[in-house]
Parts: structure tokens; C-alpha cells; sequence
């Protein structure tokens, strides 16, 4: 009893054991982004081109696959693994760009709204709060319905959708920040308020926005991939995860299986491990972000 | 009090205002509204009539105005596809979304409670370790995945349960694990840090030192009031499982409204797409609107603040 009583007064995050440094995801997401940077190295077929004749092919290992395909074939008779290296690439592409953006638009604002304060900081914080109440994927679909899906356009919206996430945590940091001695020693000094924000505010709100940026990247390939799921993401033939397991669905119910597993298996490792570091990170670099 | 409540409801009249103007100014912005308001193929007429009743020969403040009075009216424009009014299909879809997400929250209730208190009550133990591993894939493997292969185990190899559709129990058991999984993991880890900070307080170790059984202080006097928390999260998150259904719905045909948003993308039927979207983001104001009064009226420390 008694040492139970002393384990409860810990505190909370301390048997998490997140100051150890999350090797093996680090070492996944730097295979993902370098699979998918160098997709042609890597991958044994085409990925946008298959021959009827194989189609469905098992993975090599079951009855009726042959070593040629190793993780199958889908229902183009495509090479599933080099669809997957290709779709690695588009999952690095949209994640880290869209994050990019999201981050750069929603840490701008946010340092603008926290230290100027004032009806710039309600106007900014109005859009953020109303932006943050729609359902990120139901915002996402009905902005691919005006503009059309394109990787480029998925990109765009991502951050339009997600920046309001970075805005919110950026701002709360600057309010603190804009009183402590060496920003009130800058306006004495007599720097301007774009200077303050830009030399003094902006390089102490970097470590959140990077802890930020690393845990959004898990949400960011998620949700990519679910709106290529429901045919409003990346355009086919071009190889996504999301869309490999719209197509995999249509084989499922016969029981090939492996055209749903792989692609799965793929976006939870990458977000698995985004999330992993993204933790290891927010201990590590921020302080103020552990209460999260 | 009145004046808090006044406040909080003037910051939600802003919001509801800023989302219905969000969603008109995208679709203004990005280009002739007639192609997306109308189908394909639409005659001159009903395109000379839409351009009446949208003003879009105004400028863009009358069109607000005349887009606002029509939302305020209910009138979200007839899906093109069931030409039948929007939101009499989406009041139809309605209680279907709300049973999904009701069995999901039952479902994460389950799950998320109980293996919250085993992991505070065992910090650092197998409970803990285990609920932490739990959470992490909780909140790592999207839901439409979890509901494909729960598809591939239960449909497809074992038989025993139907792939899609609605009607029985039967049908909405996978669907709500689905849906619940990432919420169940969400509930672990706010009962596990609710139930700490409650098995930190005074009046816990009163109950210790007064030699009490330990279940007895955690089930009864710990359990209750770190319950209360985790009652508000699931409070929100039933909205939210509402209206983030939209891949499982997909996934298991289950006729709600993420189905109906599906449906509204995939027939190119613009006017369902905006009306799942603005209600969607009115359902949730309003209930963070009427979250914050209630903890106003509970805790009078929020609505005596500024």
C-alpha cells in the first residue's frame, strides 16, 4: 500500500518515458522520406502500369505468388509494393508541405494576434476559433468541391484547414512572451514592432511551432489519406495510400486481403512514428507544451 | 452570470456569423457559383433563376444577405441528385448519425474508463504501459482502416458479421468500434491524468488514512469526481463523432450524414456538400456555447472572470 501511495504522487507524464530517444520511429520516417524521394531507386515495377493478365496476384508467400510481386498484385494487376514506394512519395510531398504551409500561416498569425493584441488579435482569433469548430475532413471535402482535386490543391487545403491549430498554441505563447524583460528592453531600446516580432518573438516560438509541425504531420498524412480514400484527394492513376485502399476495398469482400493490409500498414507506421517523435520533441524542446 | 452568458453568446453569434460568411465567400471567391449551385447541363432558365434568387449580379454584401436569409429560412437549395429539399434529407439522416455515435461513445466509454483508472491506479505498472501503447494506436491508425480490416477479420474470414448496411445490432457493432477506437483512447487518457490528480488530493488521503479498503477510495471517492471530465469530453465528442463519421459511414454504407456528404461529393451535388459543412460547424458552436454555460453555472469562478 505504501508504495503504491508514493507511485500515485508522481507525476503524470514521468512513466512515459518519453526523455528516451524514440530511435526506431525517427529511423522510419527518414526510410519513408528517403523511399519515397528516391521512389525509382526502390521500386521493382511501374507503379501506374500493369498487365491484366497478373492480375490480383497474392503477395510471394502465399500459394500463387511468385517472387516478381512481392506484396502482390492489385486489380490493374499493378505491383502493390511499388505502388506503395510511389505512394510514399506522395504521402512525404502533401505531409510536409501542407505542415509547412499550415505552420507558416498559423505561426504568423498568431505571433500578429498575440502581441498586437488590440481588434487585430479579436479579428484573428474570431476566424481561428469559428475555422476550429467545422470538422477538419468535412471542411477539407467541401473546399476539394470547389477547387477540384489536384496534389496541389490537397496541399493548399491541408493548410487551410489546419494552420488555425498552430495559431491558437503560437498566440497563447506569445502572450507571455511580449512580457517578459528582454522584449520590454527591445521596445525601450526603440525597435519597431515588426522587429520585435520577427527578431525577438519569432525564434522563441520556433521550438513549439517545430513540436507542432512534427505532431500535425500525423494528422496531416491521415487525413490525405482519407480524402484520397473517398476519391476527392490525389487524382488516380498516381499512387496514394488513401487510394490504394479505396481500390483494395473493391477486391476485399473476394479476399484479397492484402490490397487493404499494406497501405494500411504504411500510413500507421508513418503516423505511428510522426506521433512518437512528435512527443519525444514537445519534452525535449518545450517545456511549456508538456501540460498539452 | 447574465453577463457572462450574454458575452459567451455574442462570441457564438460572431462564429456562427463568420461560418456561414467562410463558406459563402469560398464558394464566391473561387468562381462562378452557377457551376456549382446548378448541375451540369442545367437549362439558361435555371440558371437566370438561380442568378435571381442569389443576386449574383449584386454586389457580394446583397448576396450575403440574400444567402443568409435563405439559410436562416432552412433553406439549403434541393440536392440535385434526390431532388428533395437538403436539409430535409439531412434531418432524415440525422438519427442515424446519432445512433452510430451513440454506440461509438458507449463503445469508448467502455474501453477508456476502466483502463484509465487500472492505468493511474498502476502508475508505471503492466496496466499503464499497456493503456499507453493502447492510446498511442488509438490516436495513430485512422478509422477507416480499423474498419477495413475489422471487415476483412469479421466478414470476410470468420462470417460472422454483415459487411455493410443498416437495420440490425448486428450491423452497427462494426461501425461504432471503428468510430469509437481513436475516442476510447482519447477517454483513457483524460481519465488516467483526471483520476491522478484526484488520487493527488486531500481529501483522498483522508480516506486512506482513515484506513479505508483502496477500492473502496478508488471506486467510491476517487472514481466519481474524475469522472466529471471525462463526462464533458464525451459530451463534445458525441458532435464531433457526428460529424466526423463521413470515412466509416463510407466504409460500412451506414446511411448517415457522413454518408450523405459522401453521396453529395461523389454526384457532384454541391448543395448537399455545403449544407453538411455549415451544419456541421453550427452543431458544434452550439454545443461549446452550451458546454461553457453549463461549467458557468457550475463553477463560479469562470463567470466571474474579467
Amino acid at each position: 500500500m505504501a508504495m503504491q501511495s508514493e507511485a500515485i504522487s508522481l507525476p503524470p507524464r514521468s512513466s512515459f518515458r518519453l526523455d528516451a530517444f524514440p530511435l526506431l520511429p525517427t529511423l522510419i520516417l527518414v526510410s519513408i522520406t528517403l523511399i519515397g524521394v528516391f521512389a525509382e531507386l526502390f521500386a521493382p515495377h511501374n507503379p501506374e502500369l500493369g498487365s491484366l493478365a497478373a492480375r490480383f496476384r497474392p503477395p510471394a508467400w502465399v500459394a500463387g505468388g511468385s517472387a516478381d510481386h512481392l506484396l502482390g498484385t492489385d486489380h490493374l494487376g499493378r505491383d502493390v509494393l511499388s505502388r506503395l514506394i510511389f505512394g510514399a512519395r506522395v504521402s512525404i510531398m502533401v505531409g510536409f508541405t501542407a505542415v509547412i504551409f499550415a505552420g507558416a500561416i498559423g505561426t504568423l498569425l498568431g505571433i500578429i494576434s498575440g502581441y498586437l493584441g488590440g481588434w487585430v488579435d479579436q479579428v484573428i482569433m474570431r476566424v481561428t476559433d469559428t475555422w476550429l469548430a467545422l470538422p477538419a475532413l468535412s471542411f477539407a471535402i467541401f473546399l476539394t468541391a470547389i477547387v477540384g482535386p489536384s496534389e496541389m490543391n490537397i496541399v493548399i487545403i491541408l493548410a487551410l484547414v489546419y494552420w488555425t491549430r498552430y495559431a491558437r498554441v503560437i498566440r497563447g505563447e506569445v502572450l507571455s512572451l511580449k512580457e517578459r524583460e528582454f522584449v520590454r528592453l527591445a521596445i525601450v531600446a526603440g525597435c519597431s514592432k515588426w522587429t520585435i516580432m520577427r527578431r525577438h518573438i519569432l525564434p522563441n516560438v520556433l521550438n513549439s511551432a517545430i513540436v507542432l509541425g512534427t505532431l500535425m504531420l500525423g494528422v496531416v498524412v491521415v487525413t490525405e489519406a482519407a480524402l484520397s480514400f473517398l476519391g476527392v484527394g490525389v487524382p488516380p492513376p498516381k499512387p496514394a495510400w488513401g487510394l490504394m485502399l479505396a481500390d483494395g476495398k473493391k477486391g476485399m469482400m473476394v479476399g484479397y486481403w492484402w490490397l487493404t493490409v499494406f497501405p494500411g500498414i504504411c500510413i500507421m507506421l508513418m503516423v505511428l512514428s510522426a506521433n512518437l517523435l512528435g512527443d519525444w520533441l514537445r519534452v525535449k524542446l518545450d517545456p511549456q507544451l508538456r501540460q498539452l | 452570470m447574465t453577463n457572462y452568458i450574454v458575452r459567451r453568446l455574442s462570441y457564438s453569434l460572431i462564429s456562427l456569423l463568420l461560418l456561414s460568411l467562410t463558406i459563402f465567400l469560398f464558394v464566391r471567391v473561387t468562381g462562378d457559383p452557377t457551376t456549382l449551385l446548378l448541375e451540369p447541363g442545367a437549362s439558361q432558365a435555371d440558371i437566370d433563376a438561380i442568378r435571381q434568387q442569389f443576386g449574383l449580379d449584386q454586389p457580394l454584401w446583397v448576396q450575403y444577405w440574400h444567402f443568409m436569409l435563405s439559410v436562416l429560412k432552412g433553406d439549403f437549395g434541393n440536392s440535385f441528385y434526390y431532388r428533395t429539399p437538403v436539409l430535409e434529407l439531412y434531418l432524415s439522416r440525422l438519427p442515424n448519425s446519432l445512433l452510430l455515435a451513440l454506440a461509438a461513445m458507449v463503445f469508448s466509454l467502455l474501453i477508456g474508463i476502466p483502463s484509465g483508472i487500472m492505468a493511474a491506479v498502476r502508475v508505471g505498472g503492466f496496466w499503464d504501459s499497456a493503456g499507453k501503447v493502447f492510446s498511442l494506436l488509438g490516436l495513430s491508425l485512422p478509422s477507416f482502416w480499423v474498419g477495413l480490416v475489422l471487415i476483412l477479420l469479421f466478414s470476410v474470414s470468420l462470417g460472422w458479421l454483415p459487411s455493410s448496411g443498416s437495420g440490425t445490432v448486428w450491423h452497427l457493432l462494426m461501425p461504432a468500434f471503428a468510430l469509437g477506437w481513436y475516442f476510447a483512447a482519447a477517454h483513457m487518457r483524460l481519465t488516467r491524468s483526471s483520476m491522478l490528480e484526484v488520487l493527488g488530493s486531500e481529501y483522498i488521503k483522508l480516506a486512506r488514512l482513515k484506513g479505508l479498503p483502496e477500492t473502496l477510495v478508488i471506486a467510491k471517492h476517487a472514481f466519481k469526481n474524475a469522472l466529471i471530465p471525462v463526462l464533458t469530453l464525451a459530451g463534445i465528442n458525441l458532435v464531433i463523432m457526428i460529424n466526423v463519421a463521413v470515412v466509416v459511414e463510407t466504409v460500412f454504407a451506414w446511411p448517415g450524414i457522413g454518408r450523405l456528404l459522401y453521396e453529395g461529393i461523389t454526384f457532384r451535388d454541391f448543395p448537399v456538400v455545403q449544407a453538411v459543412v455549415l451544419l456541421g460547424g453550427t452543431m458544434i458552436v452550439v454545443v461549446n456555447l452550451l458546454i461553457d454555460i453549463l461549467y458557468a453555472l457550475i463553477d463560479p469562478r469562470i463567470r466571474l472572470e474579467r
